[in-house]
Formats: C-alpha cells, sequence, structure tokens
C-alpha cells in the first residue's frame, strides 16, 4: 500500500484515521447540520440529508453564526461529530469549535483535496504535524 | 506566529487543560487572521451569556470549562443575559428558561467575571483606556470601545473573547494595528440630528460601509456634540446594519485628529434629513405597541431620568420596560426614578433586553423601540412586529 502525502496547516490538534465525506459547498453548521444524528439539514447543500458523524469531512470552508462552534462541541458529546475536518481555508466559527470539540483540523493543503480525494478513500489526518494522507 | 515562553507553556498545557484549551483557540484565530503574535489585554467583555442564544450546548461547555477550573486573569464583563436575574418572576419571564439562564451566569460567575450582565461595559467600571488592548465580543461595545475610548478590539466571537480572558491576551491583527484603524468612507451630515437620528444615522451608514471604518463630519450649524448616549446609540446601529467595529467623528472621537490626513482621498457619502427620515420610516413594520422598550445599548442614568420626569405622577396606557444594567438600575433605584417608572406602570429591568429575552413566548405582539439596533433585530430574532420612534412617541398615557 503507498501513501500520498499532501501538506497542511494544523489548526485543531490529533492524529486519526478514516474514510472521507466530500463537500464542495460552505457549511454551517448552525441550522446545517443535526447534533442530535449527525445528518445535514441544510436543503441547499450538496451533503443534504447525508450523514457526517465519524467521518473525515472535506469541506471549502465554513459560514454562517457563532454559536455554529457550539454546535460541533455538541455533536461531540453527543458521539454525531466528524471524526477530523480537512478545509481549504478555515475560518473561526468551524476552527473555533473543532478545537473546543477536541476534533483534529487542518486546513492550506498544498493539492487541491476536493479533486484528489473521492468519497470514502481512507485518509489519516495528522494534525500535530500537518499532514494528511491519502491510503490507496 | 510567535510566542513567548509563557505563552509556549499556556500552549503546551503546563496551566491545565482550560489554559491550553483557551490558547489553543487563540492561536488558531491569530493564524487565520495572519497575526505576528499575541498582544496583552487589560479587559474582557463576553459574548453567548443568553439561555436564548447558546442554548443547552453552550452550558454544558461552560459549566466543562468551569468545572476544569478556569480561571479569568483581567477584569471580565458579560453580556446581557435573557431574563432580569433578580425580578425574573414578577417581569413574567419563563420558569424554565430562567433555571437554565441562571446556571450558564453561575458558570461564568465560578470563572470570575462580573455577573454585571450588559453590552454597556463602560457604564458600570469596564473603562479601558485609550491605546489599550482589549478583547470585546457585543458588536455595540467593540464600536464604542475602539471609537470613542479608543482602546483596541476586534469583534470577538464568544468563546474568543473567553479564551483571551483566561490567557490575558489576543491574537494581534485587524484593530489592533494601527493600519486596521484607518477611514474607508468620508460621512458629511449636512442636517442637525436629535434622538432616534443617531440610530438612523447608523444604520444607514453601517448599510453603506458594511465592514470598513466610517469618518463623520457633522456639518450643520444647528448640530451639537454628541455625547454618551448619542454616540453609543449611533455606534449600536452601525454594528448591526453593518460590521462596523470602529468610527471616527471630527471634533468629537479621540483618534479623528489621526485619521483626518486619509479623509482627503476618500469616497463622499453626503445624508440629508431625507435621507435619515427615510431611514427611520423604513425601520417601523408596524404602529401602536403593546410594549415599549428602551434600553438598547443598556440605558444610562440620565435616560432613565428623562423618562422618569415624563412620568412622574402619570400612568402609562401601553407596558414599559426600560432595559439597563444591575450598577445603574442601583444608582436609579436610590435616585427614586425607579419607584417612579414603577407607580406610572413601568419596569426598569436589568441584565437582559428585548433582542435577547424571549419575548415572543410572553404575550407581546408590537414592540416599540428608540433604537435602530433593537429595531433592525427584533423582527428577525423574536418574529415581532416592530415601531421605531422617539421613545416621548411610543409610551402612551392613560388619560
Amino acid at each position: 500500500m503507498t501513501s500520498h502525502k499532501i501538506k497542511c496547516r494544523k489548526i485543531s490538534r490529533g492524529h486519526v484515521t478514516g474514510s472521507v465525506i466530500i463537500s464542495q459547498e460552505p457549511l454551517s453548521f448552525l441550522g446545517g447540520a443535526d447534533p442530535q444524528t449527525g445528518n445535514i439539514t441544510d436543503r441547499e447543500h450538496d451533503l443534504y440529508q447525508q450523514n457526517i458523524s465519524g467521518k473525515i469531512l472535506v469541506i471549502p470552508s465554513g459560514k454562517g453564526s457563532t454559536v455554529g462552534s457550539y454546535v460541533i462541541f455538541q455533536m461531540a458529546k453527543n458521539k454525531t461529530a466528524p471524526l477530523a475536518i480537512i478545509a481549504l481555508e478555515a475560518e473561526p466559527i468551524i476552527a473555533t469549535g473543532a478545537i473546543m470539540a477536541s476534533i483534529p483540523m487542518v486546513d492550506q493543503p498544498e493539492e487541491d483535496v476536493l479533486e484528489i480525494l473521492k468519497e470514502g478513500d481512507r485518509v489519516e489526518v495528522d494534525a500535530d504535524h500537518g499532514i494528511i494522507k491519502l491510503k490507496k | 506566529m510567535y510566542l513567548t515562553r509563557e505563552e509556549e507553556k499556556m500552549y503546551s498545557g503546563e496551566y491545565g487543560p482550560a489554559v491550553e484549551k483557551s490558547m489553543e483557540i487563540l492561536v488558531a484565530l491569530g493564524d487565520i487572521y495572519g497575526a505576528d503574535g499575541m498582544v496583552e489585554i487589560v479587559s474582557a467583555q463576553i459574548s453567548g451569556v443568553s439561555y436564548k442564544t447558546v442554548g443547552d450546548v453552550g452550558l454544558e461547555y461552560l459549566e466543562d470549562l468551569a468545572g476544569e477550573g478556569a480561571q479569568v486573569v483581567v477584569p471580565s464583563t458579560l453580556n446581557p443575559a435573557g431574563v432580569d436575574l433578580d425580578q425574573w418572576k414578577e417581569l413574567g419571564f419563563p420558569a424554565e428558561f430562567t433555571k437554565k439562564q441562571l446556571l450558564i451566569v453561575e458558570a461564568y460567575r465560578k470563572m470570575g467575571i462580573s455577573t454585571t450582565c450588559t453590552c454597556t461595559p463602560y457604564l458600570v467600571g469596564n473603562v479601558p483606556p485609550l491605546g489599550s488592548h482589549i478583547a470585546w465580543s457585543e458588536s455595540s461595545a467593540v464600536c464604542y470601545g475602539n471609537s470613542v475610548l479608543g482602546a483596541r478590539t476586534n469583534r470577538e466571537g464568544g468563546p474568543g473573547a473567553l479564551s483571551a480572558a483566561i490567557c490575558g491576551r489576543t491574537p494581534n491583527y485587524g484593530y489592533h494595528l494601527d493600519e486596521g484603524r484607518v477611514p474607508h468612507l468620508l460621512v458629511e451630515v449636512e442636517t442637525s440630528l436629535n434622538g432616534a437620528d443617531y440610530g438612523a444615522l447608523g444604520y444607514l451608514v453601517g448599510k453603506a460601509v458594511g465592514n470598513g471604518i466610517p469618518y463623520f463630519k457633522l456639518v450643520d450649524e444647528q448640530q451639537k456634540k454628541p455625547q454618551v448616549n448619542q454616540l453609543k446609540a449611533l455606534g449600536a446601529a452601525l454594528a448591526s446594519s453593518g460590521a462596523v467595529a470602529l468610527f471616527h467623528m471630527e471634533n468629537t472621537t479621540p483618534e479623528s485628529p489621526e485619521a483626518m490626513p486619509y479623509t482627503k482621498n476618500l469616497e463622499k457619502l453626503t445624508v440629508t434629513r431625507e435621507d435619515v427620515d427615510d431611514t427611520r420610516g423604513k425601520l417601523s413594520t408596524s404602529q401602536k405597541p403593546d410594549l415599549v422598550c428602551l434600553g438598547c445599548p443598556h440605558a444610562s442614568l440620565e435616560e432613565i431620568k428623562e423618562v422618569a420626569l415624563k412620568l412622574d405622577g402619570k400612568k402609562l396606557a401601553n407596558q414599559l420596560w426600560v432595559c439597563t444594567s444591575i450598577s445603574v438600575k442601583a444608582a436609579s433605584d436610590r435616585m427614586g426614578y425607579t419607584r417612579i417608572i414603577e407607580e406610572a406602570g413601568g419596569h426598569v429591568v436589568c441584565d437582559t433586553c428585548m433582542v435577547v429575552a424571549p419575548i415572543e413566548y410572553m404575550g407581546f405582539k408590537v414592540i416599540g423601540v428608540d433604537s435602530a439596533k433593537a429595531a433592525n433585530y427584533v423582527p428577525s430574532m423574536c418574529g415581532l412586529d416592530v415601531v421605531f420612534d422617539e421613545w416621548e412617541n411610543l409610551i402612551a398615557i392613560k388619560k
């Protein structure tokens, strides 16, 4: 098995391996995700009705109200949170939420992960060293 | 980002998990905004207090943090809560909501944060000096602190401000830097302003400037120099229709002399009487309020005094809340203003306001406000109608 390494920037600490779920659109956790189930509830979003629990969430960015940080924390408490988050550009709401919830998060990957990664790919997120590894 | 040895210790957990997590949030925010390092702060003002906005999850987060022994290291005050913490029963606040609200405030108290729940920290002794670095999160207080006091803060989110209060630091970017305080739009106001005009002006300029910095010139000959109450209304409106964190006003705000040279080549917005009246009209969605809510931002003692003088010996035909902080209410009690307002049938309500209280569940339909900020938020956050006017026109006296 080979692994393709991509350098990133650490936002929130941690080191996990899991399968990815990919969105092409910015996500607001407040109003956009159900903390009870981990389902995406925003009808306008490309992940509508999909479940992000235990997955490595790959998104361009976050958006929306600052209360969204608390929603991520709630998901972690409910065990419905994503396993890790990879963003093209972190913004304060999801970054703060990821740290509050102790979910590993990286941003600014040196390659276009929205192109390279495919749904269900196994990926290792080593936020501590700012590296993601695609396992193929 | 550069961290001092002390900051490295905080980041690596030497001071326990609460400091570690807080520092991690500050470093992430600093990285996102391109900060070169941290600055030490002298004051914090923390949002995320009303149970209506943060809910059970906010409560859980705060209780966890307080349980880990988190303590603030700079003078810190809270934003308004969802109820009057003392008179909630008399005023009809729902008991279940209040129970949760009291737990949220208790968690903050355990962390050493003053439980004066107010959007006007500068009226209750949280008054940082010119040029000092602070971390404030209530948008109207941010605008006042930056503009009128000349202290330096970004528009912090609740968790960011709390982290800053716990670490005594905030990342150095944006409004903390000289280059972040340069004006973007020159606003010449050709009409003289009175009462609710200040809010209307803030509302229309906030829409025009977005998250930029306006520089005001009040050119009408009749114009009096705005004071605390007018500047607080203006800033609150600027921060609610736009995302304004700082304004300059010629001959009024402390940094306007430094800002003036930058106005030479700026785009100019001229505001006439017609513009102000047009905005005033647009902010109302109904007529005849059943509840008049004053004190957005929280009323000063002088504002309460004016209402008391007007109501002395009279009876109100509609309900009246004058919202303020517990500190100003204590002074109002001693001055006899609270008694006059209560004898007329009104209330001096502390710790909360019409935007963060659950007024939509308290039987009110149309809310009368003299604040453009409240007129902006009451329809969207409470789903109720508003009337925006001078407070003297909103209150109805029994004949």
